[in-house]
This record gives structure tokens, C-alpha cells and sequence, in this order.
């Protein structure tokens, strides 16, 4: 049994009268893909926003490590090696791609500066497909290619933990195919990941274990054969008339 | 610390253009020097004031509250204390009150600041006039043999500093920070940088640099009173000027001061009465027809002449 790195216990968020999260328990293990999925509007994104500080949770714990990392800044979660995705891409417009993925080098969980961070953030360019456009301005991506440079720039804090909200949304077959494997490349050297996504074919292929949210609650926990066969799970995406 | 290619240049070119600007005062011409004491000042304040709302986008209305409180910190010590010992002083003070004013505000969004800003000012000065009513004084002299001369040269002293500054900020990971802030401020969060302590060093930059501003003018002003001191359009002109020049770029600044002041010069001179009308058109003009200020011009310009190069 590997070490847990990351758990939830009774994690919740309030948007006034709304619980997006509702008491959500779960562990995320060593080295392991954990999906996190639900229909539209179940909690998902926030979840990720509880671990990644971008929102305080109203109430409930998070541990990385065992040591409690609810309600910290971003940018302190951040340097503890936690990196993540955002389900609208965000770029930063003024810079150049090589820049946006220095960004992520330069003051994160490990830091570089100078040709070091210049380096790494081409490495990273090459890795996910965009060789030759470090000096590509973003106006000039296709929408796949600005999801290619935000994962590269969250991969150049070298994270222990990775977040990706539906990242692999939008692809192509093709395309699909090598996000897949990327991820894949990922998860083998020795990256922690937690997958929102609503992608079936990469959820059975990627995730080892999954947990199921629907209106802020948990309702399956379990690898993803054990949970797309879940009669409760089934009822929550298609609604109780085709269970 | 590595130089690259283009840097030689730009650093040689800057240290002549400052000396050439130092030599100012060998014309012996009181108009030159007026306008170039004014070039100097607000030279130092917009391109200080750039350095800060440049990369964030944060709109500061507090230059005119940093600049009074150096003017009076001399206006108090100028008989016990030596005139760079108060200008230190006094930059140390802006600093602090930047640094205050910084962690208490800059979590606040856009609008909010420039309000915020606008009514320090306007409390320092209601403040100040509120003690020196108590103690019976509307204002005081400030009686130095430090004259104009100094005072310019001072002044390009301070830019040169400033200038040197903000060129080291461009190159470190504090000003790849900032640039990182003013376009994304999430992404800044969850890249690691604390956003926080990067926008309250800047602001406490731009404040020690306007109190050292009006600590080394304040010999110039004879008597200092409230109105004089913390005279809000000051706000406005650094805004104004940093705007047209444009303040992205760390030489943008001085673009707008150099035609603006000579444009104030000529509509105080003719049209005394008018100078605040000139300063809300200038302001929409620039809003309106120069977004990105000069420096967009010329980058635009030159952007088009590159690209006509590439198919010939
Ligand atoms: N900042 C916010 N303020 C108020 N309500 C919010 C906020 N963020 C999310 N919500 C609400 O919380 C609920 C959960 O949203 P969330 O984005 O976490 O869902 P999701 O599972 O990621 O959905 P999707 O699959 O569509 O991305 C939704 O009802 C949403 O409207
Ligand atoms: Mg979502």
C-alpha cells in the first residue's frame, strides 16, 4: 500500500445558499490518476479550486502530507508542489508562449531563472507538441494549442501533484490520443494526478481510481469499471426514467 | 551580472542623454530652467508612478499625498536637520505610508484603489490642515541657500536612480512577477508568486520616490501650506503624463512629460484660468485617440516597418 499524499475530509464550499461541495471525503494515493467525475454542475471545478486555494473552504479539512492546507494562499499550496489546469484556459495575453511557460518556472515548487528556466520551458514546449513557437505570440494559438502552453507552464514547477480540469475536453480523436498518452507520460514519472473530465475513453484508460460527485456529494467510490457500472452513478448522469 | 548586446547601447545612450540633461543649467536661462525643473520632477514622478501601475494596472491617485509629506517633512526639520538627511527621511516616511496604504488596499480591485488613493490624498491634507490649525499656523516658511541649480541637479540625480531601478526591476524575477500579475492575477497565485508582497514593493518604490520628490522641492516653494503641498492635480498630471507617454515601457514616461509640460507651460502662461480644462481634455484625448500612449505609436510604427521589410 503506497502513502496517501493528499486526503479530504468533509471538505465543503457555500456559495451563499448553494453547497457546491457538500462534505466531501476522499484520499488521493502515491503516483496514482484519481478521477474526479460527476454531471455538469457537481462540484467538480470547486473541488479543485478547494485544493488549489484559489477558494477557502467553508468548512472541512485537506491535508497534503498530513499537514493541513485548507484556506492557505495559492501561491503557498503552489510551492508545496501542487500545480493545476484551468477549465478556462487562462494565458497570459501580453507574453510570449516561451514566457507563459517560464512563468511557471520561475516561482513555483522549484525555481529556475535566467537560461535554467529558459531551458526547461523549452524542454517542456517540445514535450507537448509546440517545438518552434516559443516565440509565437498567444493571439496567435489555436484553442488546443493555448491548452498545450498552460499545461506546459503548470509543468514547469516540476509538480508533485498535478490538477487537470478537463484538459483533455476539445481534442480530436487524434489529438485525444496523444493527450492521452501525455498524461500517461506523466502519471510514470512519479506524478500524482487528480483528472476532472467527462472524456469516457480517458477515464477508462487513465484513472485508477475514481470518485463520483454529483450536486456537491460523493456517491461512488471505486476503480472506473466498478463506478461507470454503478446503478447510483448511472442514475446521476442519465436521470432516474433510464436507470 | 551579464549585459546583454542591446543593453551597452541603450545604458550608454541613457548616461549621455542624462549628462547632456545635467548641462541645463550652463544656458544661465531662467525660462530653460523653469521648464526643465518641471521636466525633472515630473520625470521622476511618472516614470516612479509607471513602475508601479505599468505591469498591475493599478490606477494610483496618491502621488499628490507622498509629495506633501516630503515637502513638509523639510518644512519641519529644514532648521535642526541636514537637507539629505530630511530627503532620506522623507523617503523613508513615503515608503512607510506606501507600505501601509499597500497592504491595506491592494487586495482591493481597480476602481476601488483609485478611489482609495484619491482620498489619502485628500485626508493627509485635510489632516495636515486640521494640526496646523491647532497650533495657529496656516503654512511656513522654508528659508534654505539651496538653490534652483541644486535643486535641478538633485532632480536628475533621482531620475538616474529611478531609471536604474526600474531597468534592474525589467530584468529581475520581481518585474517578471509584476508582468505576470498585470495579466493574470490567478495565474500569478497558482504559479507561486506572492502577488501581495510584489504589488506592495512597487507601491512603496513609486511613494518613497514622490516624497523624496517634494522633500527636494520644497526649498523651492519658500512657504509651504496644505494647499501647495498636497495640491491634488499634481495626482492627476503624473497620471496624465505616465498615460501619454505610456507606461509600459520604462523610457515611456519621459515621452509624455517633455510635450505635456511644454503644452502646460504655454496654456498657464496664455490661459491661466484654464489649465484644469486642458488636463480633462488631455485625459480623454489620451483615453480615446492614444490608448497605449506615444509608446504604442512608435512600437505600431515600427512593428509596420519590420513587417514591410519582411516581404521586400
Ligand atoms: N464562484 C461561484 N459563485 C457562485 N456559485 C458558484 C461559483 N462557482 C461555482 N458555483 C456553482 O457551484 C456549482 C458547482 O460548480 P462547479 O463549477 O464546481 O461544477 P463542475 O462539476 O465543475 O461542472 P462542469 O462539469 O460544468 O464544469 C454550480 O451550481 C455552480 O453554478
Ligand atoms: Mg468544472
Amino acid at each position: 500500500m503506497s502513502a496517501t499524499v493528499l486526503s479530504l475530509r468533509g471538505a465543503t464550499k457555500r456559495f451563499g445558499g448553494l453547497v457546491a461541495v457538500n462534505g466531501i471525503d476522499f484520499d488521493v494515493t502515491e503516483h496514482e490518476v484519481m478521477g474526479l467525475i460527476g454531471p455538469n454542475g457537481s462540484g467538480k471545478s470547486t473541488t479543485l479550486n478547494l485544493i488549489s486555494g484559489a477558494l477557502k473552504p467553508t468548512a472541512g479539512s485537506i491535508t497534503l502530507h498530513g499537514t493541513e492546507i485548507a484556506g492557505l494562499a495559492p501561491q503557498e499550496i503552489n510551492r508545496k508542489g501542487v500545480a493545476r489546469t484551468f477549465q478556462l484556459v487562462r494565458m497570459l495575453p501580453s507574453m510570449s508562449v516561451l514566457d507563459n511557460v517560464m512563468a511557471g518556472a520561475v516561482f513555483g515548487h522549484r525555481r529556475a531563472w535566467g537560461q535554467a528556466a529558459r531551458d526547461k520551458a523549452m524542454a517542456l514546449l517540445d514535450r507537448v507538441g509546440l517545438s518552434g513557437r516559443a516565440n509565437n505570440r498567444i493571439g496567435e494559438l489555436t484553442y488546443i494549442d493555448t491548452k498545450r502552453v498552460e499545461l506546459a507552464r503548470v509543468l514547469a514547477c516540476d509538480p508533485r501533484i498535478l490538477l487537470l480540469d478537463e484538459w483533455l475536453a476539445g481534442l480530436n480523436p487524434s489529438e485525444l490520443e496523444t493527450g492521452i498518452t501525455l498524461i500517461k507520460s506523466l502519471r510514470d514519472e512519479g506524478r500524482t494526478i487528480i483528472l476532472v473530465e467527462h472524456v469516457m475513453d480517458a477515464i477508462r484508460s487513465l484513472c485508477d481510481r475514481c470518485v463520483v460527485m454529483t450536486s456537491g456529494t460523493k456517491i461512488a467510490e471505486g476503480t472506473p469499471a466498478e463506478v461507470l457500472n454503478d446503478p447510483e452513478v448511472i442514475r446521476a448522469y442519465l436521470g432516474d426514467d433510464d436507470a | 551580472m551579464n549585459l546583454s548586446r542591446d543593453d551597452i547601447p541603450a545604458l550608454a545612450f541613457s548616461a549621455l542623454l542624462l549628462g547632456l540633461a545635467a548641462m541645463l543649467p550652463l544656458t544661465g536661462s531662467s525660462y530653460w530652467m523653469g521648464i526643465g525643473l518641471s521636466i525633472a520632477m515630473f520625470t521622476v514622478l511618472s516614470t516612479s508612478w509607471a513602475l508601479f501601475s505599468g505591469p498591475t494596472h493599478y490606477i494610483s491617485l496618491a502621488t499628490a499625498a507622498f509629495f506633501g509629506l516630503g515637502t513638509y517633512t523639510v518644512g519641519l526639520g529644514f532648521e535642526s536637520l541636514p537637507f539629505w538627511l530630511l530627503i532620506i527621511i522623507a523617503a523613508a516616511i513615503g515608503a512607510a505610508l506606501a507600505g501601509i496604504v499597500g497592504l491595506a488596499t491592494l487586495r482591493l480591485s481597480g476602481v476601488y484603489f483609485v478611489i482609495f488613493t484619491l482620498g489619502l490624498a485628500e485626508l493627509v491634507r485635510q489632516l495636515t490642515t486640521w494640526v496646523q490649525n491647532l497650533t495657529g499656523q496656516r503654512g511656513f516658511y522654508v528659508l534654505t541657500d539651496i538653490g534652483e541649480t541644486e535643486i535641478y541637479l538633485m532632480l536628475v540625480g533621482l531620475a538616474a536612480l529611478v531609471f536604474l531601478t526600474g531597468w534592474l526591476i525589467g530584468r529581475s524575477r520581481l518585474g517578471f512577477a509584476l508582468r505576470i500579475i498585470g495579466d493574470d492575477e490567478e495565474v500569478a497565485r497558482h504559479s507561486g508568486i506572492n502577488t501581495a508582497r510584489a504589488k506592495v514593493l512597487l507601491f512603496m518604490v513609486s511613494g518613497l520616490v514622490a516624497a523624496a520628490t517634494g522633500a527636494i522641492l520644497a526649498p523651492r516653494y519658500v512657504y509651504i501650506e496644505p494647499s501647495l503641498a498636497f495640491s491634488p492635480i499634481l495626482s492627476f498630471q503624473v497620471v496624465i503624463m505616465a498615460l501619454l507617454g505610456g507606461p509600459g515601457r520604462l523610457w515611456g514616461p519621459l515621452v509624455g512629460v517633455i510635450p505635456f509640460t511644454f503644452l502646460w507651460e504655454a496654456i498657464s502662461s496664455s490661459f491661466p484660468n484654464q489649465t484644469t480644462l486642458v488636463l480633462g481634455i488631455a485625459f480623454l484625448v489620451i483615453v480615446y485617440a492614444l490608448p497605449r500612449g506615444f509608446v504604442g505609436l512608435i512600437e505600431d510604427g515600427r512593428h509596420r516597418l519590420r513587417a514591410r521589410e519582411g516581404y521586400a
